[in-house]
């Protein structure tokens, strides 16, 4: 029982957070510019263009074209795209498993590297590749992501010619209907391997700090020295004890960071020349697409929240004391 | 032979601005099946002392000279892994704050369980069922259910039974225990206290118990050592300590104690504070607070003398024992 009201509550939480979005989205059409400009060609007169408008609906009032917009979208149409001549969704369910892809790659890096990483930082803090790794992390923050991809590129494609330096390769395998992976070809994963790591490069270092900070300071608490009281095995006081405790508030944080990094792929995927929604995004602003575009603020922000939502529920399953919370409230 | 003989035990914190040392050289045994009091203000060097035991400091801590010999093993010789062997099997430890000791996202059961298996090669059933036995001790009301429990579930005199009956799974020679009821409503610490008291009696395992409590030490214990600035300072059978405390120190203790005062009437307390560690006076560490204080204070340190098996340093024993001292 207490879970469906915390379910209900948090279902109830995400629905107003996309109604903000969609009129947010929505509001920015009017600063894009002439959307008919791109539709129609120089030779179309001014009255068959004010025809057209009038037509297509854009001169109504801001309301009447939001309430309009807002009821096709609840039945899952976000107008057509002004240059696929396609409804806009399909065209981000198109790019949608590219992107995938990367973003999947990009965190695999990071949950694989940061968790053995920023332990070890953790547990022995002098250590001399405790102290490289920090100083390597900074420097990694600091690193713009298109920056390093360049630089992976220049090193690992143009100098030694082992990966793939754009695009997703011709070799994906349809693993669902409409999505297809570059994970289960050679091919797919040389061209995967640079574009994940670029895109791993800002948050890998910030969780391995995040790790080690949270880890150092649950190694401190009472509970830890009890463990060590207890004669436990270093091995259970670290990777039991310890960790699951450190994991609370890197799961909340991961959970934001999803956000981030879908933010970021269009940095990595205008580098990489990757086919994914982060370069058709930088594509529809360039061609006004205003549908494609709204439709993607509506995608990415729904994709922010269902994580959010995924991230609370896994964070009620690793913390007991959450659950009394979410029965009270 | 004493089951254990602590000696000469010093214990320094090197820090930036020098070595500090918390424990100068303290020395006390423990008999099997006996309880000895460790009693002093905050800062005297009790909790190290227990730390110190298990080889549990916290860093930079350091065992700098001394020895602890347990059940015939020095343990600062021995290696972390039959150190190991000793903590949580041989000694067991309860620490002061309940609401801290228990970890947050792991059930009783697991954290009753894994001790077991740390020290046992016995299966997952027969841990529980000597866990469910071990709570019903510590009475705990329907121990089958709470191996489940999460420990918030818990209230802080339920918890501190739990660390009580998981002191006691390993079936322990000796207990240590800091404070144990210090962070306790006043209704439960009696309650625990005497818990505590005949778990110990009826396993007969030794207790070493850290308070600042003095009247619980009379009560539970039957050996007290009175610790200042990581020196003891006054040591022997409890009811003789209690009842005629020797040591200016011991007697500021026992004159603070609220029991001592006429309903109404303001508490007594020793004027100043505990030296810092870093600041410990020249001669005798107590003299700027001692209503006793002589000039031969001020220049050396007394020994530890033995005044018919009651250890008290200070100039003035002999006198203060026979009343004679103003």
């Amino acid at each position: 029982m207490a879970f469906v009201a915390f379910f209900i509550k948090r279902l109830l939480q995400a629905a107003l957070v996309m109604f903000v979005i969609s009129l947010i989205g929505f509001s920015i059409q009017d600063n894009l510019g002439d959307p008919l400009r791109e539709l129609v060609g120089q030779s179309v007169s001014e009255a068959e263009r004010q025809a057209l408008r009038d037509e297509m609906g854009l001169n109504d009032p801001f309301l009447v074209q939001y309430w309009r917009f807002l009821g096709n979208a609840v039945q899952g149409d976000l107008g057509d795209s002004y240059f696929f001549k396609r409804p806009a969704l399909e065209v981000i369910a198109d790019k949608f498993p590219a992107t995938l892809d990367l973003v999947i790659g990009a965190t695999l890096i990071i949950v694989l590297v940061s968790i053995p990483m920023g332990c070890y930082c953790a547990i022995r803090p002098k250590d001399a590749l405790a102290r490289t790794v920090m100083g390597a992390s900074i420097v990694g923050i600091s690193i713009p992501v298109f920056l390093t991809a360049i630089f992976l590129i220049y090193v690992f494609s143009v100098n030694l010619g082992w990966l793939a330096s754009f695009g997703r390769g011709e070799n994906l395998v349809e693993i669902l209907p409409g999505w297809e992976t570059g994970f289960l070809t050679l091919e797919g994963l040389a061209h995967l391997v640079l574009p994940s790591i670029a895109l791993s490069s800002i948050m890998l270092p910030l969780f391995i700090r995040l790790i080690r900070s949270e880890m150092m300071e649950v190694l401190e608490q009472d509970y830890i020295r009890f463990a060590w009281a207890k004669g436990l095995a270093p091995r259970r006081v670290w990777f039991l004890h310890a960790f699951k405790n450190t994991l609370l508030p890197v799961i909340t944080v991961g959970g934001v960071q999803v956000g981030t990094m879908l933010a970021y792929t269009i940095l990595t995927e205008t580098v990489f020349q990757w086919p994914g929604l982060g370069f058709m995004f930088i594509e529809a602003v360039t061609r006004v697409d205003t549908p494609l575009i709204i439709a993607y603020i509506i995608v990415v922000g729904l994709i922010f929240v269902v994580t959010n939502t995924v991230v609370d529920l896994i964070y009620t399953m690793v913390n007991p004391t959450v659950r009394m919370v979410g029965a009270q409230t | 032979m004493a089951l254990l003989d602590v000696r000469d035990l010093v214990v320094e914190f090197p820090t930036r601005h020098g070595t500090l040392t918390a424990l100068s050289g303290i020395s006390f045994s423990v008999d099997k099946g006996e309880r000895v009091g460790i009693v002093g203000e905050s800062g005297a060097g009790k909790s190290v002392a227990a730390f110190a035991i298990l080889n549990l400091l916290s860093r930079p801590g350091r065992i700098a000279g001394g020895s602890i010999t347990f059940e015939g093993q020095d343990l600062t010789q021995l290696s972390t892994q039959r150190m190991r062997a000793v903590r949580g099997n041989r000694i067991s430890m309860i620490f002061q704050d309940p609401m801290m000791t228990l970890n947050p996202v792991l059930t009783i059961g697991t954290q009753m369980i894994e001790t077991l298996k740390a020290h046992r090669d016995i299966s997952e059933a027969e841990a529980r069922r000597i866990a469910i036995t071990r709570l019903g001790e510590v009475k705990i009301p329907s121990p089958e259910k709470r191996l489940d429990s999460y420990p918030h579930e818990l209230s802080g005199g339920m918890r501190q039974r739990v660390v009580i009956a998981i002191a006691l799974l390993t079936e322990p020679a000796l207990i240590i225990a800091d404070e144990p009821t210090t962070a306790l409503d006043v209704t439960i610490q009696a309650e625990i206290m005497s818990l505590m008291l005949a778990l110990c009696k009826s396993h007969g395992v030794g207790l070493i118990l850290i308070t600042h409590d003095l009247a619980v030490v009379s009560q539970v214990t039957q050996r007290v050592v009175v610790l200042y600035a990581g020196r003891v300072v006054e040591s022997g059978e409890t009811g003789r300590v209690v009842h005629n405390p020797v040591h200016p120190y011991t007697r500021g203790l026992l004159a603070a104690l609220p029991g001592e005062a006429p309903p109404g009437a303001r508490l007594t307390q020793i004027r100043g504070t505990m030296p810092s560690l870093n600041a410990i006076p020249e001669g005798c560490p107590f003299h700027p607070r001692c209503d006793y204080v002589q000039d031969r204070c001020r220049q050396a340190e007394p020994a530890l003398d033995s005044l018919d098996g009651h250890l008290v340093r200070c100039v003035r024993a002999h006198e203060l024992m026979a009343g004679q001292a103003a």
